[in-house]
């Protein structure tokens, strides 16, 4: 059918990215609104075998670790039909070394009998120096090692990979020709793309196409402070207030001081965000797609006049802040697909300085830290607070910069009451202070 | 005699002719492949997706050179491995191409340029990248490599029997001799290589798109345009363009905002529903916007349908549910302006075109993914999408007529696409303003208004 659920398989040796691609890809599909969920087979082996003693569980002889493997398999593969048949998941990421035709063969025919398309993303990499450096990054700390020095851990873990080298059975141009795959070579230098049957498998492909690992920050903030957000109102395209401008300064001297190499400044639009780029003195691009979330015939007005003109709408507004879209304006929703180019370009990018507003932060921010879209619409992006996003290991750490400059809260919480028949009061009870 | 010196010194030479790749320097496309692969197919298509994104692209076409050249085409013979005459005119017209190449990327202020010959042999495309280097161009290989007989003897059939080369032969002569024009090629021919050409960048097209190698795609322009190139496929289908029924605040004259249908955009909605069923299309698709008048135009079809919020019209901001004359009177130096340049032209708290059609492109990636599909949707965001699969400039797509209650079929055939215009027979006001003569920000209100359609 049209609409039946994906499952995307990973292929490769271990320390090959696997599961870097199974969880970047899986938050991406989340974000752009595609119910996703990875399954980790090395997670359900860590579950069936408690403590992790060597390699040689791995050996291709053993027969106790190859049935233990394949039961985990199979284990994981069963939640794979909980989540796509019965809770109505759109995706599933099945992450295991999948290096044989006959365990393919195998998840195939689990996806046919359940009615699933299956995308196959195979990771190639003979390059010492990235699959040492994936090693640092992601298998000294797994569970596997907690109790082992570095050099232990290092020895054991090549001794694994070498364990799956001789029964590889890379996807073949001939012998898997009918299989809908993508190979990615060399972390993306080349790329083998077979049979892409869909839309969804299509995304997929530029995606995966247009990520990268090369070491880098993104740093995120809004403008500085605006005459709007003074006066406690929404929307608009005012210009910097007194307090807004000093912090451009302070933005422009702290994007010196940090020194970051072939840094990109975007901003949207607005007067606000390029009054704060001009500050900067560097060269910077101006996005539409950045622009604020349009309020519609909320536009320039302070809660207590939407409470007072648009009651109703103000509380459907607070029971589902994400979906819900103001009159003639957008939703959050609206804004995360009008931000997907952003995020596409803002992966194939390095260094990148965006500043933005207060909700198209909130969606770039749930993007990168992969927030929930019920948490999305609640997170905190402060005035003049810059936060600085470094990718490390499977996620990403985040750096909060107070620039020193003070600005008016413009964070509303949801209130606990939410019922069209609520007071004014409870409606208007988290409102931020201002002049 | 080439000797070490001669090979260093003509590195040095390189070296210091070479323009420094700037982050926006033009691109260089370049096809490859034998005879009735596709190339040109693909640059025509390629060429006129990135203009309609607002990408300045032209493309060249070695063969049309060729023909300058050599008025008259006898015959296979021109093309075999050893016809020195023959080979010296296709360098030619080839360097010749390339001079124009520069000109456009150089001169013109181009940004891509897609340089469409056969480009079979490594030789001729060291050539090519040398030729790029000294001009500070990327270069990007687009490969097209098949061997369904049923396939190329479909491409011979569409686009060479109807060629200036074989007007005067008729179809078996023309199919014999262009199978011997292929077979020329194909001992010379040298495919790109994973590993003697691993370092350029290139995608490989196998099989009409079964599968693609991509190789060392360099920036967002190359991604975009693996990303397209993956995305289109040559299945026929047709797609039909047409307006949501006449709605309460046209028959009124006033732009945008959210109505409901008049009683005759009611009849237009029953009438277009027949008219489907008639086509008996296979496995159609249904798309709207997000407005009610789409929408209520979908709902009558009595088959499924998808609204995308990309499909609604223009927001015309602060103008929004206006009379052409509540506009002049209220907004004279916006309306003139927006005469001036309409294209480009937003409307305080609005949209321009411009807008439109980056909000668009999604939905024209979908389409080309797509098979048979009938999308209900607006005036402005109508004359976007025709002016996408009918090559036309942003200079005429803000004056494209798309009027109610017409049905657009586009059939992608040979290198377009065929137009039929299907009139449904329910009356509706017209909505199409023309360019006033006068766009001067001091003209009256009178030939500010003088191109206003009538309406109630």
């Amino acid at each position: 059918m049209t609409n039946c659920p994906t499952l995307i398989v990973t292929v490769g040796l271990p320390a090959r990215g696997k599961t870097y691609i199974s969880k970047k890809l899986t938050r991406y599909l989340n974000w752009i609104g595609v119910p996703t969920k990875e399954f980790n087979v090395g997670e359900y082996r860590r579950e069936c075998v408690k403590i992790y003693k060597s390699f040689e569980f791995f050996r291709a002889d053993n027969e106790e670790g190859l049935k233990i493997r394949k039961q985990c398999a199979l284990a994981a593969l069963n939640d794979v039909r909980q989540y796509l048949s019965v809770e109505g998941g759109q995706v599933a990421v099945f992450d295991a070394t999948n290096t044989t035709r006959e365990r393919r063969v195998t998840i195939t025919r689990f996806a046919e009998q359940n009615g699933y398309k299956v995308f196959f993303v195979e990771s190639l990499c003979e390059d010492p120096n990235v699959i040492a450096e994936n090693i640092v990054q992601v298998k000294l700390g797994s569970p596997d090692y907690t109790d082992r020095n570095t050099e232990e851990a290092i020895q054991d873990f090549m001794k694994r990979i070498k364990c799956y080298e001789n029964s590889y059975q890379p996807l073949d141009e001939n012998l898997d020709g009918d299989l809908s795959y993508i190979k990615i070579m060399d972390v993306g230098q080349r790329y083998l793309v077979n049979r892409v049957l869909d839309h969804i498998q299509s995304r997929i492909v530029y995606y995966l196409m247009n990520i990268h690992i090369t070491p880098r920050s993104i740093y995120l903030c809004r403008h500085g402070e605006s005459d709007l957000n003074v006066r406690g109102r929404i929307g608009g395209d005012s210009g910097l207030s007194p307090r807004g401008k000093e912090f451009a300064q302070g933005l422009g001297r702290f994007i010196q001081d940090q020194n970051i190499k072939d840094l990109k400044v975007w901003t949207s639009q607005m007067k606000r965000t390029i009054q704060t780029g001009e500050s900067l003195g560097v060269p910077y691009e101006q996005w539409k797609a950045l622009n604020e979330i349009d309020a519609g015939v909320c536009e320039e007005m302070m809660y207590e006049e939407i409470q007072e003109h648009f009651p109703l709408e103000f509380a459907l507004r607070d029971q589902d802040k994400y979906r819900y879209r103001y009159p003639k304006g957008e939703s959050y929703e609206d804004l995360v697909q009008r931000l997907e180019p952003v995020i596409m370009e803002l992966e194939r990018q390095e260094n990148v300085l965006v500043i933005c507003h207060q909700a198209v932060m909130r969606c770039l921010l749930a993007y990168f830290l992969d927030k929930s879209a019920e948490e999305l619409p609640y997170l905190k992006c402060p005035l003049h607070t810059v936060l600085k996003l470094t990718p490390v290991a499977y996620g990403c750490k985040v750096e909060s910069i107070y620039l020193n400059v003070e600005a008016v809260n413009t964070h509303r919480d949801r209130p606990e009451n939410v019922d069209i028949s609520r007071l004014a009061e409870e409606a208007l009870f988290t409102v931020p202070a201002h002049y």
